[in-house]
């Protein structure tokens, strides 16, 4: 462990972001892990408050901080909702590099994280035997939700229902797309993401199919590797520029006029997250590329301006609800246009469920590491989507996907999870 | 002192989970709302259930541990700033409403319930819970009642003191004391209720609440009046009230103010006015469009340059959306906000808005100044940097200043944010020596250990 007046230091750099915040608690009301737990260490004042702390010198527990700290959906619904401004998720994460570069990283996730993430090559070829031998391990569980669970008990696992990895991911049945535009005149590249492309490949071809519908031009490289979330939101800058620089490789922004991705998570990452740590010699070619990242659902009613009232709805309409993913809502003020896309298909009639935009308590990592919480939150999640009596709930965010899911299957719900893209390309197909 | 046997007490008493022993914990309930210094506490425990908090209150009594209680911590008079080694005694575990009495309108809650939760808990069976602090998203009855808080329909409505009508309380042995009752009336006994309200936990520990409900209002009607003299807005709101119609709100905002807000939130406002008042009547229906038209023609013959009605329920959400805002927009400005909240008879308003731009000119600060014109109760809100060693002397001085004014027109140091900590040394400016020395005997008598949150209101 390093010098704790290094640490200092280090925090220091944050100290112009910290001060914004003038402990007013308002984020009490919006942070969906204070509602389960009252603890004010578990909201954003409470982390402010005591990165505040070692900064200032008042005490020396770096691993008491690090470890509260950590405890977090980053969901940003505390920095959506603050009356100061506080750049909350920014202050969070980059706490969590200076920590994690100062006590180094657990050796759990130096495994997964350097040793498999960072590695694209190998990433794929794992999940690839972890797909064909997964049927051993597993059990199909809930048809309607098509998910699994784990045949023997296993710590990692615990009683979760998870969707399988898919048969053959998206990079084998598509490696890569070099299209020219139609009449839209406009070329999108495609990020894919590791769980569009490991987990649920027929929404990347949705995505595919709606683009090439719309004459879109489509720019797909092969070999693209993780946005880097797992890795900066677990403070390992060094697999995160890895990662990052692998990207920036295979999406020179010159190729295209947009870059759409059809997960929220990657979306905030790439707009956000990407420019935010960035160091100075690519700040300017990550601007570029941040500057044209657009979520598929916006892009589609912003840009191709899908516009649902040219649908006259049908009789006896499917009902649908429709979850807020918080990278789309809260990070991107991303939430009419899923909802214009749904309307579009005149088959379905939309009805919102309480509390759209509460968080599904994912925070990936944070699902790992407090799965008791997190499927608290999920829960709740669940009961509102119950309650609308919709069979089926859509969501822009695979994360989400995953986590409403296992939530439904457990309670064993017959309701679909599906994302809006693949609602609005039925509607091109009736 | 707080030693293992002792933290093993507290734990059996709530649970290990709700007793929290380690710094980094301690540090999160060292602070509120208010600028004042942080002080770490000993230990921090969150009861559950009624048993266990006065099971809790006298285990410290027995100890002699002082106890401060902190509900949601958004006092801004550094109220919830625990004793130094003191126990933090945390209400939000106690979170129920224990009942909603349609037929005779009164509720029985927990402290520990958040506050807007409550007032939609209630207006879901088609009554009313008026008290409407700017932090009810977050801040719980408990915290409410012991500041004896307000909110933007006071004018009409009054604060929350006029909706308890019974307490019941754990004493410094942790004793049950009960007053007040669930009937309209009730002349038992000593008003200890009165007692209670705005004690700022130094006299008993709430753990039942008994608040009073009345009708929803059938229709309200709002209205934005532009300004270009800061006088002709003042003597508005004196001319509505001399007219005999009590809006629900009358809420002010100076220039500095309208233009933080347009600067953050686009919402159209006219940023070369010199102030605004935004109005609400509410009522029956046919009063509330005869009222309205009456305040509409007063704003006009007043001299206002424009008089917006709101046509439907979007506009209306839009008049307060822009009032909401202003605290968001000015703490945008700088780093440390300084939200005061000095009060005066209404009919001084004029001056006391002429006396913060003085005071902002004199010491060379940015003060916006926003609030319930209505009622009297403004909140000159300063922006500064506390880091600033020089400026925050300025800004010292200068909250000195404002109480000497606001107390030289006969007002009050707080409106509805509490003494604390924060102004315990300027009570006697308003009072006399008499009054801390009398406060001073009743605190004695009542906990003459001194461990209900010492320190507070009345000072060491
Ligand atoms: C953004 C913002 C806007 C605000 N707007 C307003 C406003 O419009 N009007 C207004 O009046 N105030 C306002 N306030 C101040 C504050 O929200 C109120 O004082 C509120 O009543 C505090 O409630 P709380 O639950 O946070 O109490 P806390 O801050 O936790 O506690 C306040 C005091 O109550 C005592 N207390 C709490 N629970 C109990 C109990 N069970 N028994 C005995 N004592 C107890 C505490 O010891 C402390 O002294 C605002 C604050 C903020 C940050
Ligand atoms: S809402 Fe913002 S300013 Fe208020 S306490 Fe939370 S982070 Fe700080
Ligand atoms: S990011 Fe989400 S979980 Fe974390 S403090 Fe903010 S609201 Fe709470």
């Amino acid at each position: 462990m390093s010098d704790i007046k290094e640490l200092t230091k280090l925090i220091k750099s944050l100290e112009d972001q910290l001060v914004v915040c003038m402990r007013c608690g308002m984020c009490q009301s919006v942070c969906p892990l204070f509602e389960q737990t009252g603890r004010e260490a578990d909201v954003a004042r409470g982390k402010l408050a005591l990165l505040d702390g070692l900064m200032q010198e008042m005490f020396e527990d770096p691993e008491g901080v690090y470890a509260r700290l950590n405890k977090c959906l980053l969901c940003g619904s505390c920095a959506a909702n603050c009356p100061s401004g506080v750049s909350v998720l920014e202050i969070f994460m980059k706490a969590r590099v200076i920590l994690t570069g100062f006590m180094g990283l657990s050796p759990a996730k130096k495994l997964i994280l350097r040793g498999m993430l960072a590695r694209p090559d190998l990433f794929d070829t794992l999940a690839e035997w972890g797909a064909r031998f997964q049927n051993i391990f597993t059990r199909p569980v809930n048809n309607v939700v098509g998910t699994s669970c784990a045949r023997v008990v296993s710590p990692l696992i615990k009683d979760r229902h998870f969707k399988n990895l898919a048969e053959k991911p998206f990079h084998k049945i598509q490696p890569s797309l070099d299209t020219q535009p139609g009449k839209s005149g406009i070329r999108a590249g495609f990020y894919v993401g590791c769980l569009l492309d490991k987990i649920f490949p027929h929404i990347a071809q949705a995505v595919v199919d709606v683009l090439n519908y719309h004459q879109v031009g489509i720019y797909m490289p092969e070999k693209q590797a993780c946005c880097g979330i797992p890795a900066v939101s677990s403070g390992d800058m060094q697999t995160f520029n890895k990662l990052l620089f692998h990207n920036l490789e295979c999406f020179s922004p010159d190729k295209f006029d947009y870059l759409v991705t059809a997960c929220a998570t990657c979306t905030s990452t790439i707009k956000e997250v990407w420019p935010m740590m960035a160091d100075r010699e690519h700040k300017n070619l990550i601007k570029k590329i941040s500057d044209k990242t657009m979520d598929i659902n916006d892009f589609l009613v912003s840009v191709i301006k899908v516009n649902p009232e040219n649908q006259a709805p049908e009789k006896n309409r499917i009902p649908i609800t429709y979850h807020d993913p918080c990278h789309l809502k809260k990070s991107l003020k991303v939430a009419a246009q899923p909802r214009a896309l749904i309307k579009a298909n005149s088959r379905y009639e939309l009805k919102e469920m309480l509390d759209s935009d509460w968080c599904c308590g994912m925070g990936g990592s944070f699902n790992l590491q407090y799965y008791d919480i997190s499927s608290k939150i999920g829960n709740r999640k669940r009961d509102n989507i119950v309650s609308t009596g919709c069979k089926t709930v859509a969501t822009g965010c695979p994360a989400c996907m995953l986590q409403i899911s296992d939530m439904l299957s457990k309670n064993r719900d017959q309701i679909a999870v599906r994302h809006p893209i693949e609602i609005y390309l039925e509607s091109l197909k009736l | 002192m707080i030693n293992q046997a002792l933290i093993k007490e507290f734990q059996n008493i709530t649970g290990k989970d709700n007793v929290l022993t380690q710094k980094a914990d301690l540090l999160t309930y060292s602070y509120d709302a208010a600028v004042v210094e942080p002080v770490l506490p000993g230990l921090v425990v969150r009861p559950v259930n009624s048993e266990s908090l006065g099971r809790v209150v006298k285990l410290c009594c027995e100890n002699n541990l002082p106890l401060t209680v902190r509900g949601a911590g958004t006092n801004l008079s550094g109220g919830t700033v625990p004793i130094v080694q003191g126990v933090v005694v945390l209400t939000n575990g106690l979170n129920k409403i224990i009942e909603i009495n349609e037929q005779d309108m009164y509720a029985v809650v927990q402290p520990g319930v958040v506050t807007a939760k409550f007032a939609a808990a209630v207006e879901a069976k088609g009554l009313f819970y008026p008290p409407d602090p700017g932090s009810q998203a977050v801040s719980t009855l408990g915290g409410n009642v012991a500041e004896n808080a307000g909110g933007l329909r006071g004018l009409k409505y009054g604060v929350t003191s006029d909706y308890v009508m019974g307490i019941q309380f754990f004493d410094t042995q942790g004793e049950i004391v009960k007053s007040g009752s669930k009937t309209v009336k009730c002349a038992t006994g000593y008003n200890l209720t009165g007692l209670m309200i705005g004690s700022e936990g130094t006299l008993g520990v709430f753990d039942e609440i008994i608040l009073k409900l009345i009708p929803f209002p059938a229709h309200r009607k709002a209205m934005m009046a532009v300004f270009d003299e800061m006088s002709k807005a003042s003597e508005t709101v004196a001319a509505i009230i001399a007219s005999r119609i009590i809006p629900a709100t009358l809420e002010f905002m100076d220039n500095f103010t309208i233009r933080a807000v347009e600067d953050y939130s686009r919402a159209g406002l006219p940023t070369d006015a010199a102030a605004l008042l935004l109005i609400e009547v509410d009522g029956h229906p046919v009063q509330v469009e005869e009222d309205a038209q009456k305040v509409e023609q007063i704003c006009n013959k007043m001299g206002a340059r424009s008089v917006r009605v709101a046509k439907d329920d979007a506009e209306r959400d839009k008049v307060w959306a822009a009032r909401r805002s202003a605290l968001s927009a000015l703490a945008k400005l700088k780093p440390t906000l300084v939200l005061e909240d000095a009060t005066v008879p209404r009919s001084r308003i004029p001056e006391m808005v002429q006396a913060m731009q003085d005071i902002a000119k004199q010491y060379n600060l940015s003060i916006g100044t926003f609030g319930h014109a209505g009622d009297g109760n403004l909140h000159p809100t300063i922006l500064t940097d506390k880091r600033n060693k020089e400026e925050w002397e300025r800004v010292e001085a200068a909250i000195d200043a404002i109480f000497d004014k606001a107390l030289a027109m006969g007002g009050t140091l707080s409106g509805e944010h509490g003494t604390g900590i924060a102004k315990s040394r300027f009570l006697e400016k308003e009072t006399s020596r008499a009054t801390i020395v009398y406060s001073k005997q009743i605190k004695k008598a009542l906990d003459p250990r001194n461990i209900l949150n010492p320190g507070k209101i009345i000072g060491g």
